[in-house]
Parts: C-alpha cells; sequence; structure tokens
C-alpha cells in the first residue's frame, strides 16, 4: 500500500480528480492534497488514489547528467 | 517509463557502486546503514544490491512496512469492526491476510459474509458510505505521512457532503519518533539511516533532525537502483567527513519543506497520540488519533470495543525483524513453515513486509 507511482495527468475533473496513466493503465487520483497547481501532461507522484506531488523534471534530468558526468570524470 | 528507466542504468548504478566501495575502504571500520522503508527493501532485495555492497557495509531493514507495525491489538480491534452487523469494513488489500491473535484474518470474515471491501483510495470509501446510506462504512486508515493526509482528505470530502455514515479506525503511525526509538537502541547501533522517499515528500527534511543531531547519517532516498546506490554514497560521505545532515537524494519528488498542503489536511483532522508498533512497543506521539471536532468520523467512539485479550502467534520474530536486529533467515520458520503463500506472521503477509522481501529475493543468498 504504500508504494507510490509517477504517472501522466491525462485529465481533471471538476470534483478534482484526475485520470493519470501509470505505465500503460489509466486511474482515478484526488488531486486534493496536492501543493502546487498541477496541469494536464503533468507528472505526479500517487499514493494510495492520491496526487502527493508533482515530479519535478528538471531535478530529475539535472540529477542524471550530474552523476554521469561525476561518474565520467571519474570523481565519483 | 519516465526517470525510472534512467534510473535503472546499470552503467549509473555501476559507476556509483565503485565510489561506495572506495569511499567505505576509506572508512575503514564497518558501517551499518538502516533503510525504513518497506519499498526500500524490496528494491534492494529486487536489485541485489545487499550483494553488490562492500563486506565492511551492513544494510539493515528497519520497520518500515505499515501493515507490519501495525500492532497484533489494532489487527484484532480492526476484526472486530469489520464483524460487526451492518458494517461496511474498506481495508487495503494487503491487510486482508494479516492474522489476529485467534488466527482470524478480513479475508476469511469475507468468505464467510461479512462486507469487507478493498480499496485502491480513501475516496473509494466516502463513496461507498454515499451510495449505501443504510450501512456505517469503517475505513481502515493505516500507514505512515503517506497514506494519513489521503484519509484525512476522505474526512473532509466526507464533512463538506453530508456523508453521517462514515468512520475511520485511525491506526496510523509517524515515521520520525520510530526512528528516535531506533537511534536510540544501543543493540542496533545504526551509522546512518536511508530515509523513505514518499514519507518524506510530505515531511520535508524537518522530520529527521534528529539524526543528525544524533551524530547519524540521513538521506532522502528514492527507489531506483541509482537512488539507492546514491543514497549509500552520500551516507558515506557524511559519515567519512564526521558532518551530518539530511541530504536530499530523492530530489525530484522531495522539497525540503515536504508537502505542506498535505501536513495541514493531517493536522486539521488528526492529532499526534501514543501508537503501539509490532516490534517496538508504544511509542509516544508516534500515532495519530482523530480530533474532538472530528469525533463523529471516529470508529472507535462511534462503536464500542471490548476489552480484546491479544496475543502475539508464538514463535514468529517479526519484532526482531522489525526492529533491525535479526534477519528474516534467522527465523526458524522462514521458508519452511512461513512463506508467502501461507504466511505465520505480518512480515510475510505483506507484499511490502522484509521476510516477504527476503524470501523472494535474498534465499539462500
Ligand atoms: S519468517 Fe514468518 S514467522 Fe518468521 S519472522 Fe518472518 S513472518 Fe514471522
Amino acid at each position: 500500500m504504500c508504494i507510490a507511482f509517477p504517472g501522466k495527468i491525462l485529465s481533471i475533473d471538476p470534483d478534482n480528480f484526475a485520470v493519470i496513466e501509470i505505465s500503460g493503465t489509466r486511474r482515478e487520483v484526488s488531486l486534493d492534497i496536492v501543493d502546487e497547481p498541477v496541469t494536464v501532461g503533468d507528472y505526479v507522484i500517487c499514493h494510495a488514489g492520491y496526487a502527493i506531488q508533482r515530479i519535478d523534471e528538471e531535478a530529475a534530468l539535472e540529477k542524471l547528467s550530474f552523476l554521469q558526468e561525476l561518474i565520467d570524470n571519474e570523481i565519483y | 517509463m519516465k526517470y525510472i528507466d534512467e534510473y535503472r542504468s546499470p552503467d549509473l548504478v555501476r559507476g556509483l557502486l565503485d565510489a561506495v566501495a572506495i569511499l567505505a575502504a576509506g572508512i575503514g571500520r564497518d558501517v551499518s546503514l538502516m533503510e525504513i522503508c518497506g519499498t526500500h527493501t524490496h528494491a534492494v532485495g529486487r536489485y541485489g544490491l545487499r550483494r553488490l555492497l562492500p563486506g565492511t557495509l551492513r544494510l539493515v531493514s528497519g520497520p518500515g512496512c505499515p501493515v507490519c507495525v501495525t500492532s497484533i491489538g489494532d489487527v484484532d480491534r480492526a476484526l472486530h469492526l469489520a464483524g460487526l452487523p451492518g458494517v461496511t469494513f474498506a481495508t487495503f488489500g494487503d491487510m486482508l491476510r494479516v492474522p489476529g491473535t485467534g488466527g482470524e484474518n478480513l479475508a476469511r470474515l469475507r468468505a464467510a459474509g461479512k462486507d469487507v471491501r478493498v480499496i485502491a483510495s480513501p475516496a473509494d470509501a466516502v463513496r461507498f458510505a454515499e451510495e449505501n446510506p443504510a450501512r456505517q462504512v469503517v475505513l481502515l486508515g493505516i500507514g505512515f505521512e503517506t497514506t494519513a493526509p489521503t484519509v484525512a482528505a476522505a474526512v473532509l470530502r466526507a464533512r463538506e457532503r453530508g456523508v453521517g455514515n462514515l468512520s475511520v479506525f485511525s491506526a496510523h503511525k509517524t515515521v520520525p519518533q520510530a526512528i528516535r526509538a531506533l537511534i536510540a537502541d544501543r543493540s542496533l547501533n545504526i551509522d546512518g539511516f536511508l530515509c523513505p522517499g514518499h514519507v518524506s515528500v510530505i515531511t520535508g527534511v524537518e522530520a529527521y533532525r534528529m539524526i543528525p543531531q544524533a551524530g547519524r547519517a540521513a538521506a532522502i532516498t528514492g527507489f531506483e537502483p541509482a537512488d539507492i546506490a546514491e543514497g549509500v554514497l552520500l551516507l558515506l560521505r557524511q559519515i567519512a567527513d564526521g558532518r551530518f545532515e539530511v541530504a536530499i537524494q530523492y530530489a525530484r519528488g522531495v522539497k525540503a519543506q515536504g508537502n505542506a498542503r498535505a501536513r495541514e489536511v493531517m493536522a486539521e483532522v488528526f492529532e499526534p497520540g501514543d501508537a503501539e508498533w509490532r516490534g517496538l512497543g508504544v511509542i509516544p506521539g508516534s500515532g495519530l488519533r482523530i480530533r474532538r471536532e472530528f469525533e463523529a468520523f471516529d470508529a472507535l467512539r462511534r462503536f464500542t470495543l471490548p476489552e480484546i485479550r491479544s496475543a502475539e502467534f508464538r514463535g514468529c520474530r517479526c519484532g526482531d525483524v522489525l526492529r533491525g536486529v535479526m534477519s528474516p533467515d534467522q527465523c526458524g520458520l522462514f521458508g519452511e513453515a512461513c512463506t508467502p503463500a501461507s504466511p505465520l506472521g505480518p512480515c510475510m503477509v505483506s507484499g511490502e513486509g522484509t521476510c516477504a522481501a527476503y524470501y523472494k529475493y535474498e534465499r539462500g543468498l
């Protein structure tokens, strides 16, 4: 039950529920407790039927390239 | 999937693990790190990370599975509530087979005709209640800071919609108090903690301040192999330098300040109370009970529960496994009398349990 997934928002209804695609399957999740505005196309982390956080794309990509660079330069 | 495959890149993981080996050798003594999240335990097993770490590095599994840490008393109370006439009992699926004192479980109650429903979201329980006004819907609230706000949000929604037949049995637990207890446990001697990524989405770094204060390392870590390898690296670097902090490895999901909105929702409905953890005993202030203002939604106030004499199943060592003092294969029942197909204790019942993870991934290693 604690396993949380990243998924992409496909649509949002007036009741603040969104349809999210999580690795190929669609699920309805509530947006009641995310703390920043999210829109269709955003990725969110979902837990127990609720989106809990927008995924920060920049942070994800930046980290990957940073790690790769450190490894390539044998700093890590 | 987005940002999952990338963090599984073998090159990346190998590079990080090489760095781990170099750092660990430099520290020149044995180091114990604890992962306090069932999802970490499973990821570590699934990718065989325990084997890939240097011999001086011990990775211990902590009390990170919410189903497993639910006390036998709370399991018995849940079973009692689920058995009451007129009650529809809503639960996450992994509680179904957790045995109570008499060996009974929710799945068997359901087979015997009780209305036990598996939900994917606390919002489903609100829906059931609206659709079945003649029934009393009782939602079992278990889990940590990740789940508690979702249950609180469901309660707020129910109140807003005037739903009068929903109540929550709150057996939620909060992670910081448990970590404090683990730090204080001298038999463990943990040098650093891989802090749970998704709990931290809600709590932010604040929840872990006491770890560096106690001279231990902390890194909020994600769930892919590269995340965990980097998390270990961040811990080792703190230990090598003797400078402790709460590092955020999982920056794509976790902000330092956490999710304030979720914390507000949680604090509106719940207040801290003492809670009994399987294996760790009663930890003051580590539970979440429903505030007076929401007593109409509190199953423990709506129904009168009898005194239940609860007792742990003899021979099951889940308590020691959860405290990290014993690994599952040291339990005499592991893999013989106790398997995922016929589990004896919650650590084997729950998909996120440490015994289930070891059975699945680390047998005979
Ligand atoms: S192997 Fe089974 S009996 Fe032993 S500690 Fe784990 S769950 Fe309990």
